[in-house]
């Protein structure tokens, strides 16, 4: 057998890292994105720019800064301390948050693009025809943005899957908590345990490369509907 | 009146403001009438509630929609009403029948007057029911939105240019629908348009809008003819007469009809019809000619005594527009101001006008 005990483990906790990431990314992100594609606010600007920043920060301030928050001495720690929670900083909980804020672009932009697209007139004739806004959200927007959704749950699970300067910062390496696979990797390298490295790297990039090719040939059939 | 509409908005956005109050037929068809970026379309979407003005009131019949006084505003989804936008907007992702029930399928069974298979005959979909929206041409995908909207059972059409994204054969295609409807259910009808030919066929009543202000307000046969309005100086400046059908000549294949309150009649060539039906005709104002005597020797058929009531500049230096009546029938005929001088018209005096041509619009 190629790949550990401990090996499964860090996949099986990516897995679920990554899969929760993206159900909680989908529940917050779809309002956002709805907002932000419909909205004539002033903060729309501000608000989209912060969504995004996680796409040009270094992973290491965004889990530098997490870290402080989530910390003893941080806000969010303080809070999450005086509910007898304790702190975040090194449990899968805090690992689920960071990933939901480094992945939220990947989720919210191209479900923004697609609401974008669907534009303004199918809401409006829905409600012309009786539907009320949930019900014009399920029939109409839903099944209209399906591919947008499809794209932002790949794109979601994918990117935290990969990710890794956030976990370490933020995580740290505990096994079977908050050791994902690309931090098993990495204690490969260090531990010059290069065959198994060579197992776990090249099963990331057959993953990754299924993942987009699941993409770019629904993107295709996409085209082909309109 | 019991039976009306009351409207009255007031809006504005940068570099354009509405400002209206009328009140409308609670039957028939209504035509908004004006220029692009007169205010129509957003008069239409205010009333519809898919605009919100900052004062507005909005009452169809015994129903009020939007008070701003009493800060009502019912959702567009709560109203009773159809809108049939532009370009048909039917749902992608529904087949032809999906998107016929899902207005049908979200109002009350016992307020559903109208049956989709009465909806689909009427508008001559049948054959389509089963396509997907994308297999379907520009016009059959508006009637399927009309149908669409007419299942809702609505107590108002909001029609916005409904036949401006079509070519002209889609528009005759689409036309004699709309006159069925127009003739078969009893649902007023908010028709935007600017083209008078639309308007002159289907309208009962026109309001005229110019840069979100109402112009004029009134039953079509007047208000085309009315003199004061930009409508009257245009080359296709016109007037439409309902007569009541009297004769039919069918060696001839000619229709013999009454000018309301007058013995007066004309011809006009068409497949026979009932006696007593009535018949709406466009006649334009380029099409009739005036003369001081009644000229009998001519190929013109039709040839009638009316008085002449005023006159007005055209668009152009050489013509005018002179205003003639027939017993309440108003007519515009368009002739040179040389014409006018030779003849020496004077308001009041009895005069014969030769209409050359007519135009049957329903």
């Amino acid at each position: 057998m190629p790949l550990s005990s401990a090996d499964f483990a860090a996949i099986w906790l990516t897995f679920k890292l990554a899969s929760l990431t993206t159900v909680i990314l989908l529940v917050i992100g779809t309002p956002i994105a709805l907002w932000l594609a419909h909205t004539r606010s002033r903060l729309r600007g501000p608000i989209g720019a912060i969504v995004a920043l996680p796409l040009v920060l270094p992973p290491t301030v965004i889990g530098f800064y997490l870290l402080l928050a989530m910390g003893p001495h941080g806000y969010v720690g303080q809070l999450t301390q005086a509910m007898g929670l304790g702190t975040l900083t090194f449990s899968f909980a805090g690992l689920v948050i960071g990933s939901v804020i480094y992945s939220m672009p990947f989720v919210v932009q191209p479900l923004q693009n697609a609401f974008t697209a669907i534009g303004p007139r199918p809401l409006e004739v829905a409600a012309t025809l009786r539907a009320n806004p949930w019900d014009c959200f399920f029939t109409v927007v839903l099944p209209l943005a399906r591919p947008g959704f499809i794209t932002a749950a790949i794109l979601g699970f994918a990117h935290t899957v990969g990710e890794f300067g956030v976990v370490l910062m933020i995580g740290g390496n505990i096994p079977e908590k908050t050791r994902v696979v690309s931090v098993q990797i990495y204690d490969h390298v260090e531990a010059l345990e290069y065959a198994q490295a060579h197992w776990l790297a090249g099963a990331m990039v057959v993953f990754s490369f299924l993942v987009l090719l699941a993409l770019y040939s629904s993107r295709k059939s996409q085209s082909t509907w309109s | 009146m019991s039976a009306q509409i009351n409207v009255r908005l007031q809006l504005s956005y940068s570099g354009f403001s509405l400002d209206l109050d009328v009140q409308l037929p609670g039957k028939g068809v209504t035509a908004l009438f004006g220029h692009s970026g007169s205010g129509k379309t957003t008069c239409l979407r205010c009333i519809a509630g898919l605009e919100r003005a900052n004062q507005a009131f909005v009452q169809i019949n015994d129903e009020v929609w939007q008070d701003s006084q009493s800060n009502l505003f019912v959702p567009v989804h709560k109203r009773s009403l159809g809108y049939i936008f532009q370009e048909a907007s039917l749902f992608p992702h529904l087949s032809v029948r999906a998107n016929l029930e899902f207005g049908l399928r979200r109002i009350l069974r016992e307020q559903r007057r109208v049956e989709l298979a009465h909806a689909a005959d009427l508008l001559g979909i049948t054959h389509l029911l089963e396509r997907a929206p994308n297999h379907l041409s520009g016009g059959e995908r508006q009637r399927v939105g009309i149908a669409r909207a007419l299942l809702t059972s609505p107590k108002l059409l909001l029609m916005d240019e409904p036949l401006a994204a079509l070519d002209s054969q889609r528009k005759a295609e689409i036309l004699p629908y709309l006159e069925r409807l127009h003739a078969e259910l009893d649902i007023p009808v908010l028709y935007v348009s600017h083209s008078q030919d639309e308007v002159a066929r289907l309208a009962d009543h026109i309001v005229l809008l110019s840069e979100g202000k109402v112009l004029a307000s009134g039953p079509i046969g007047e208000t085309l003819a009315r003199l004061d309005l930009p409508l009257s100086q245009g080359d296709d400046a016109g007037v439409v007469i309902q007569g009541e059908v009297c004769d039919y000549d069918a060696r001839y294949h000619l229709l013999t009809l009454q000018l309301p309150h007058s013995a007066q009649r004309i011809r006009v060539a068409h497949a026979p019809l009932a006696i007593g039906k009535t018949l709406r005709v466009k006649v334009q104002a380029r099409d009739i000619s005036l003369s001081l005597n009644r000229n009998e020797h001519s190929s013109i058929l039709n040839s009638l005594q009316a008085t002449v009531i005023g006159e007005t500049a055209a668009d152009n230096q050489a013509h005018v527009l002179v205003r003639l009546d027939i017993a309440g029938t108003a007519l515009l005929a368009r002739i040179t101001r040389y014409s006018r001088d030779q003849l020496d018209l004077q308001p009041g005096q009895t005069i014969w006008l030769q209409i050359k041509s007519v135009a049957v619009l329903a």
